[in-house]
C-alpha cells in the first residue's frame, strides 16, 4: 500500500471550446470563441499534472507561472489565479485569446506528447475575462520618483511599459498617433477574434493607474524624440511595424488592390462594416483574394467573408505546412469557408480599363530546399500561369517598422531593413532611449512586444533611480 | 475635443473656412502641412491643408469645399463646437529656399494651402507671383489676403465673371512667356494640377504639385494614398504631399481618388435626407 501511488486519470482532450456556428458566424463581427465556463475551466484545470519541472513555463516568452495558475483554478481560488498570470503578464484577456499557444506554453505542455496538451490560453482568458466583469483591483503603487518618461506608441509594447512605470512611481505620458490608443489590437486584429471592449478595458485600467494617454499626437511630427527628451527623463519608443509591404508586381496600386492594414483599419478602428452609419466605406468586391498565409492574411479573409464576399481566397507561396498563421485561425478560417490556394505565386494583377481589378495572374510553385529561416522556399513552376478571378485583392506578406520616427531621431541605429537596434533590456544606441515590441523584432507577437515593455520598464527604472525593480 | 473659434462661409454653401483651437499643432505647423480630423465618433478621418496658422492664439485655419458627407456635415458647424480628433502637422513641410522668380497657381479651395506657401517663399527672399482663379466670381476668395504674401497678384475667373475670363494655365503661360519662372507651386483640382504640369513641361519648369489621394492614417500605416511618382509607389501622407508634378501619375491618382464614389453619394444623400427629416437641423 506504501508504494501504491496515487494515479491521476488523464482526460485526452481538451475541454471544448464553446464557439459560434460557423456559418452564423462567418457573417458577423462578434466574437467567434466564446470563453469557458467556470465548469468547463475546472474540468480543464483539473487536466493538469503540475510538473515539477514547469516545461510549458519555459515556453511561454513572459514566463507566466502555469502550473501555480492552473493550481489556484483547480482550488478554487479565481482571484488569485489572476493575480498570479498578472506578476508577468499585463495582457491576459488579450495574450488568453491571441497568443500562439501551439508554438509557446501549450508545445511544452507534457500532457501534449500523448494527448491534447492543457488548454492554458483558455484558462488564461477564463480568468481574466472574469476579473474584467468583476472590476479590477488595482496594484499598489509606489511612491512618486519625480521622473518622467514618455512612451511613444500605445500598442501592447507602449501599454505595458507605461503601467511598470506608473506602478514604480514615475509620471507617464503616452503618445499615440491614432485617435484610439490600443495600436494592432485595436486596427488590426478583428472585432471577432479580440472585442475592442476587452482592448479598451486593459487601456482604462493603464489610466487608472496615472499614465496619460495623449492620441491624435504623432511622433516626429508634433514633437521628436529630441524635443521630447528635453521635458522627459526618458523615452520608450514602441512605434510598432505599421508600414505595409507590397509585392512589387504591375497592378498593384489598381482599384481594388488593399493593404491588409488598410483593409482591416477601415473595418476594425473606422467600423466600415457599418457604413453608412459610420461614414468610413470600403469595397469588399464578390471574390477576394488575399495574399500571405500568417494571422493578418487569415483576418483579412475572414473579414472579408463577414463584409459579404461570396468567395475568399487564401493565396500562399508555401504549403500547408508552412503557415505561419495561429492554428486555431487556420481552422476557423477552413470551418467559414475561406478557401486556400497553396503553393501558388502572384505575378500580375490584371484591371479592367477604368482600373478596376478583374483577376490575378499567378504561377505554381513547388519547394525547393530549405532557406535562411528553415522553411523551404518555394520555386515557381515555368508554364504554369493561370487566372484567379477575383475583383479585390489584399496584400498580407508582412510590414516593417514605421520610418517616420528613424528619420526624424538623431544618433538613433537602425538595422538594414530599418527596425530600431535595442538590447534585451530595450537600451538603444541613444540615450535615454528606449525601444521594444515589433518596431525592433520586426513582426512579431503580443506577448514578446507586451515582454519587451516590461524588460525596457526595469531597465528605465534602473537607468533613472539606480535601483532594480 | 477641438474647439471651432471662428466659422465662415466663403462661398455660400460651398466654401467654409474654419479656425479650429489647436495649439499644439499651430505650434509646429509650417508650409503645405496638412492635418487629419474626424468630426465625431462615427466620423471619417479627412485631411485638409493647413490654410493659415497663428502659434500666438494657438489656431489653426482651414479651408474645405463641400465635396460630400463629411465636408457637408462639417459646414453645419458653429462657433463654440468641437470636433473629435484632430491630427497633425502631417506631411513634409514644402521645401523652401530662395529659387529667385516662382510662381504659386492656387485653383478654386487650392487657393487656401498657397497662402502659407507664398508667404514663406517670399520671405525667403523670392520674387513670388501668385495666380488664383476660380470658377466664378462666387467661388474667389482671399483676395486681399493673397495681395498680402506675394510680389504681384493675377486673378482669373473661368466664366469672366470678375478682372478676366480664362483659366489659370492661360495666366499662366502668360507669365512663363514674359520672363521664365524657376519654379512654378500648384495646388487645386487633379485636373488643373495636370494642365499647369503639361504646360510647365513644354516650358522645362520645375513644377511642385500638392497631392489629395484618398487617406485614412496619415502616418503611413494603411497604404491608402499610394500614387505612383518617377515609376516608384509613393505615399501622399509622409513622403508628400508635395511632388514634382512631371514625374506623377495623375491618370493612376485620378482612378485611386474614384475609388469609392458610389459610396460617398450614398452617404451624403442619405444625410441630406435626414437633415430635410428634421427640418434641416442634424
Ligand atoms: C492583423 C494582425 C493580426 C495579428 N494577430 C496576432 C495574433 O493572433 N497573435 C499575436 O500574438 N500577435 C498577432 N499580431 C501581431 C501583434 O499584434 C503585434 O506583434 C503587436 O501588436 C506589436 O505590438 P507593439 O506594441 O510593438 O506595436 P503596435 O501594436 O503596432 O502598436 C504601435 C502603436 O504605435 C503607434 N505609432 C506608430 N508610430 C507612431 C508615432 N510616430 N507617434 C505616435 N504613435 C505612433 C501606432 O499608431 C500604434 O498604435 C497580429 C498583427 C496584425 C497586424
Ligand atoms: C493632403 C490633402 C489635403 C487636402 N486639403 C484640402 C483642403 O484644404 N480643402 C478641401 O476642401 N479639401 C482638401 N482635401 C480633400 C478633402 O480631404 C476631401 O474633399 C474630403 O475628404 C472629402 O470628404 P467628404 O466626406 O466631404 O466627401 P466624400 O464624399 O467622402 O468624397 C468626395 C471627394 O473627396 C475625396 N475623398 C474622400 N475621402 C477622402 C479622404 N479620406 N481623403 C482624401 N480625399 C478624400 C474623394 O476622392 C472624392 O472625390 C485634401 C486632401 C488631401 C489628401
Ligand atoms: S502569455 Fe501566451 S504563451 Fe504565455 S502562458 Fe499565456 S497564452 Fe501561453
Ligand atoms: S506542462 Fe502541462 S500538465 Fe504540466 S504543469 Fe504545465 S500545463 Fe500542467
Ligand atoms: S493615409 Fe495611410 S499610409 Fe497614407
Amino acid at each position: 500500500m506504501a508504494e501504491e501511488k496515487k494515479k491521476k486519470v488523464i482526460i485526452h482532450n481538451k475541454t471544448p471550446m464553446p464557439a459560434q456556428d460557423p456559418v452564423a458566424r462567418s457573417r458577423n463581427f462578434q466574437e467567434v470563441a466564446l470563453g469557458y465556463t467556470e465548469e468547463d475551466a475546472r474540468l480543464e484545470a483539473g487536466r493538469c499534472l503540475q510538473c515539477k519541472n514547469e516545461p510549458c513555463r519555459q515556453g511561454c516568452p513572459v514566463e507566466v507561472n502555469i502550473p501555480a495558475f492552473i493550481k489556484l483554478i483547480q482550488e478554487g481560488d479565481l482571484d488569485g489565479a489572476i493575480a498570479r498570470i498578472k506578476e508577468n503578464n499585463p495582457l491576459p484577456a488579450v495574450c488568453g485569446r491571441v497568443c500562439p499557444q501551439e508554438s509557446q506554453c501549450e508545445k511544452y505542455c507534457t500532457l501534449g506528447a500523448k494527448h491534447d496538451p492543457v488548454g492554458i490560453g483558455r484558462l488564461e482568458r477564463f480568468v481574466a475575462d472574469r476579473e474584467l466583469g468583476l472590476g479590477v483591483t488595482l496594484p499598489g503603487k509606489a511612491a512618486s520618483t519625480g521622473k518622467k518618461v514618455a512612451v511613444v506608441g500605445s500598442g501592447p509594447s507602449g501599454l505595458t511599459c507605461a503601467s511598470d512605470l506608473a506602478k514604480l512611481g514615475h509620471a507617464v505620458t503616452v503618445f499615440e498617433a491614432l485617435h484610439v490608443a490600443g495600436g494592432v489590437l485595436m486596427y488590426g486584429i478583428p472585432e471577432f477574434r479580440l472585442p475592442k471592449r476587452v482592448v479598451q478595458a486593459e487601456v482604462e485600467n493603464v489610466k487608472k493607474l496615472g499614465v496619460e494617454i495623449q492620441v491624435n499626437s504623432v511622433i516626429g511630427r508634433i514633437d521628436t524624440v529630441d524635443e521630447l527628451l528635453e521635458r522627459y527623463d526618458a523615452v520608450y519608443l514602441g512605434t510598432g511595424a505599421g508600414l505595409p509591404y507590397f509585392m512589387d508586381i504591375p497592378g498593384e496600386n489598381a482599384c481594388g488592390v488593399y493593404s491588409a492594414n488598410e483593409f482591416l483599419t477601415r473595418t476594425n478602428l473606422m467600423k466600415a462594416y457599418l457604413f453608412p452609419e459610420c461614414d468610413t466605406p470600403i469595397r469588399v468586391g464578390s471574390r477576394v483574394a488575399v495574399l500571405g498565409g500568417g494571422n493578418v492574411a487569415m483576418d483579412a479573409a475572414r473579414t472579408a467573408l463577414r463584409l459579404g464576399a461570396s468567395e475568399s481566397w487564401i493565396v500562399y507561396r508555401r504549403s500547408e505546412a508552412e503557415l505561419p498563421a495561429r492554428h486555431e485561425e487556420y481552422e476557423h478560417a477552413r470551418e467559414e469557408g475561406v478557401k486556400f490556394s497553396f503553393l501558388t505565386a502572384p505575378t500580375r494583377i490584371l484591371e479592367d480599363d477604368k482600373g478596376w481589378v478583374t483577376g490575378m495572374e499567378c504561377l505554381r510553385c513547388e519547394l525547393g530546399e530549405p532557406d535562411a529561416s528553415g522553411r523551404r522556399s518555394p520555386v515557381t513552376v515555368c508554364g504554369s500561369e493561370f487566372v484567379l478571378p477575383v475583383d479585390v485583392v489584399v496584400v498580407a506578406i508582412g510590414q516593417g517598422p514605421n520610418p517616420l520616427v528613424p528619420r526624424t531621431t538623431k544618433g538613433l541605429a537602425l538595422t538594414k531593413r530599418g527596425n530600431i537596434v535595442a538590447d534585451e533590456s530595450g537600451a538603444t544606441s541613444k540615450p535615454g532611449v528606449y525601444a521594444g515590441g515589433d518596431v525592433v523584432t520586426g513582426a512579431a507577437t503580443v506577448i514578446l512586444a507586451a515582454g519587451a515593455g516590461k524588460a525596457a520598464a526595469r531597465s528605465i527604472h534602473r537607468h533613472l533611480t539606480g535601483a532594480t525593480a | 475635443m477641438y474647439k471651432v473659434l471662428k466659422k465662415t462661409e466663403l462661398a455660400p454653401s460651398i466654401l467654409d473656412l474654419y479656425v479650429i483651437e489647436a495649439p499644439k499643432v499651430a505650434a509646429k505647423a509650417r508650409a503645405g502641412q496638412f492635418i487629419i480630423l474626424r468630426i465625431d465618433g462615427q466620423g471619417e478621418r479627412i485631411p485638409l491643408t493647413i490654410a493659415d496658422f497663428d502659434r500666438e492664439k494657438g489656431t489653426v485655419t482651414l479651408v474645405a469645399q463641400r465635396a460630400g458627407k463629411t465636408t457637408t456635415q462639417m459646414g453645419k458647424l458653429r462657433a463654440g463646437d468641437s470636433i473629435a480628433d484632430f491630427v497633425g502637422p502631417l506631411g513634409e513641410p514644402t521645401h523652401i529656399e530662395n529659387y529667385g522668380r516662382v510662381v504659386t497657381v492656387g485653383g478654386g479651395v487650392g487657393v487656401a494651402p498657397t497662402h502659407p506657401i507664398a508667404r514663406a517663399l517670399k520671405e525667403a527672399g523670392n520674387e513670388v507671383i501668385s495666380i488664383i482663379g476660380a470658377r466664378t466670381r462666387d467661388l474667389l476668395f482671399w483676395e486681399e489676403e493673397m495681395r498680402k504674401v506675394c510680389t504681384r497678384l493675377l486673378v482669373t475667373t473661368d466664366d469672366g465673371s470678375y478682372v478676366r475670363k480664362g483659366f489659370v494655365t492661360d495666366v499662366l503661360k502668360e507669365v512663363m512667356d514674359e520672363k521664365k519662372p524657376d519654379l512654378v507651386v500648384a495646388i487645386g483640382p487633379q485636373p488643373m494640377m495636370r494642365a499647369v504640369c503639361n504646360l510647365t513641361r513644354e516650358y522645362g519648369v520645375k513644377t511642385i504639385v500638392s497631392l489629395n489621394s484618398i487617406m485614412v492614417d496619415g502616418t503611413g500605416m494603411c497604404g491608402c494614398c499610394r500614387v505612383t511618382v518617377g515609376g516608384k509607389t509613393r505615399f501622399v501622407c509622409v513622403d508628400g504631399p508635395d511632388f514634382d508634378g512631371h514625374e506623377v501619375d495623375f491618370a493612376e491618382l485620378a482612378r485611386r481618388s474614384a475609388l469609392y464614389r458610389e459610396q460617398e453619394k450614398d452617404s451624403l444623400d442619405r444625410y441630406t435626407q435626414r437633415c430635410q427629416c428634421h427640418g434641416g437641423e442634424h
